[in-house]
């Protein structure tokens, strides 16, 4: 049984998750990575990506957060995120039409802001879809 | 004559009724959004504090980095001011008080040689400052009633980018602050440059040695810049909890004095009342009287149906 420590996933007006795990993987800037109990001191920016969880009685909680923090300092493991979504939140529906929007803008230009929905909506439909699957 | 005014008295009193009946139930809305909008205070709490303790640790460990949102303010020569104000009025002095503290500002500005760069929230803002021809750099409505943090950001979009641009000195946020249901003040917030006390040192000063991703140098902006939007979502979730409260007792003092119009009205009205009565049985009596002395038969049963004509309250 691995050692399992406190984790929080909270956003400006909620906290979204809260509780114990042995695992935490989720993405930086600098590639995806792993946290598990007794982890070094960490500060990283989050790229947007789906936070998977795996908790003390061994279930696997899903977020996807679209950019934001994460703070490890005392095995205690934190993510502050501007938006995050649990997978029953995510409107499918309309991350598909920003997915449309957003590769169309793309072919003409090569706008940042239309980068990032395109990776948001990649995220959110991503994370729908294996919730979808769980589902089934 | 007297019958008409007693009309009148009465349709007055029933319009101030109908009012009465408006200004208690707005007063009951407002109660009930005092509520939520304190949980929404308190639930939005945790992330300050994490934030807050990010930034402390990426300070502690590597000594603040050099960004444009700390310490010294750069020279420039406009200032910012965030007016935050509501999109309705029947608030009391809610909306007026951020009005003037913000005309205030602006003429302390131009004393000192200083332009000034206006973002306001709320439609009152908005309307009361275009009419004055005060410029206006963006404004937002439909803010104030339920904050959400997609707001905050917009609106520290263009305070970011004039204050990154280097077009701003400082940044303050004129708002109403919320302590408790009953105490809320007027309060200038400096939001810009941010105070390095803020994130002080931890007081147990044990400092971990935190690896840093990308790099201190680079996460400090970005961090900075989440921890504006912050300040400014904290702050909307205060100025709507102090606008409801503020709605809430300026609507109870409107249901008070609509009750004690009401009951003034009443009694006034049943003098009023009370006169024509009196009024109508002396021109009876006077009037069987005056038939006495002219013929000596009285018909008692003729008196006694006229003056059983109307009610006589006493």
């Amino acid at each position: 049984m691995a050692h399992s420590f406190p984790f929080s996933l909270v956003t400006p007006e909620r906290t979204l998750l809260r509780c114990e795990a042995t695992m935490v993987v989720l993405r930086t800037g600098g590639g995806d990575i792993a946290f598990m109990a007794g982890h070094a001191p960490f500060i990283g920016n989050i790229e947007p990506c789906i936070v998977m969880v795996t908790t003390e009685d061994g279930r696997t909680e899903r977020a996807a957060v679209h950019a934001g923090f994460v703070h490890v300092a005392n095995s205690v493991v934190r993510v502050l995120a501007d938006i995050a979504e649990r997978p029953d939140e995510i409107d499918v529906e309309r991350a598909r039409i920003a997915l449309v929007n957003a590769e169309q803008t793309l072919v003409h230009s090569n706008d940042a802001s239309a980068e990032a929905a395109l990776r948001r909506a990649h995220v959110r439909l991503e994370l729908a879809g294996s919730h979808g699957a769980a589902i089934k | 004559m007297a019958g008409g005014q007693e009309r009148i008295l009465r349709r007055r009193i029933k319009s101030v009724q109908s009012t009465k009946k408006i200004t208690k139930a707005m007063e009951l809305i407002a109660a009930s959004r005092i509520v939520k909008a304190m949980a929404r205070i308190s639930s939005a709490r945790p992330y300050y504090e994490e934030l807050v303790g990010v930034v402390r640790d990426v300070a502690t460990s590597s000594g603040l980095p050099k960004s444009i949102f700390l310490g010294e303010a750069p020279v420039a020569d406009k200032k910012g001011l965030l007016a935050i104000t509501a999109d309705r009025t029947l608030c009391g002095a809610y909306n007026s008080s951020v009005l003037r503290a913000t005309e205030r500002q602006i003429q302390a500005f131009r004393q000192n040689g200083k332009g000034s760069f206006l973002v306001t929230v709320g439609r009152k803002a908005n309307s009361y400052l275009r009419y004055r021809e005060v410029p206006v750099e963006a404004s937002f409505t439909e803010v104030t009633d339920r904050p959400t943090y997609d707001q905050a950001r917009q609106i520290a979009l263009p305070i970011l980018q004039a204050y990154e641009a280097g077009e701003l000195e400082s940044v303050d946020i004129i708002s109403n602050r919320f302590y408790s249901a009953g105490n809320q003040r007027l309060e200038i917030t400096q939001l810009l440059p941010l105070d390095p006390e803020k994130f002080g040192s931890r007081e147990n000063n044990q400092s971990l040695d935190f690896e840093i991703e990308p790099s201190p140098e680079a996460i400090i902006d970005p961090l900075l810049r989440m921890f504006v939007e912050e300040t400014i979502f904290a702050i909307l979730l205060e100025a709507s909890a102090a606008e409801h409260a503020a709605r809430q007792r300026a609507m109870k003092a409107a249901s008070d004095n609509a009750e004690e119009l009401i009951k003034t009205l009443s009694r006034i009205m049943n003098r009023a009342r009370q006169d024509s009565i009196t009024t109508e049985i002396t021109e009876i009596v006077g009037g069987a009287e005056a038939l006495g002395a002219g013929s000596k038969i009285i018909d008692e049963s003729y008196l006694l149906t006229y003056s059983n004509r109307g009610p006589v309250d006493v």
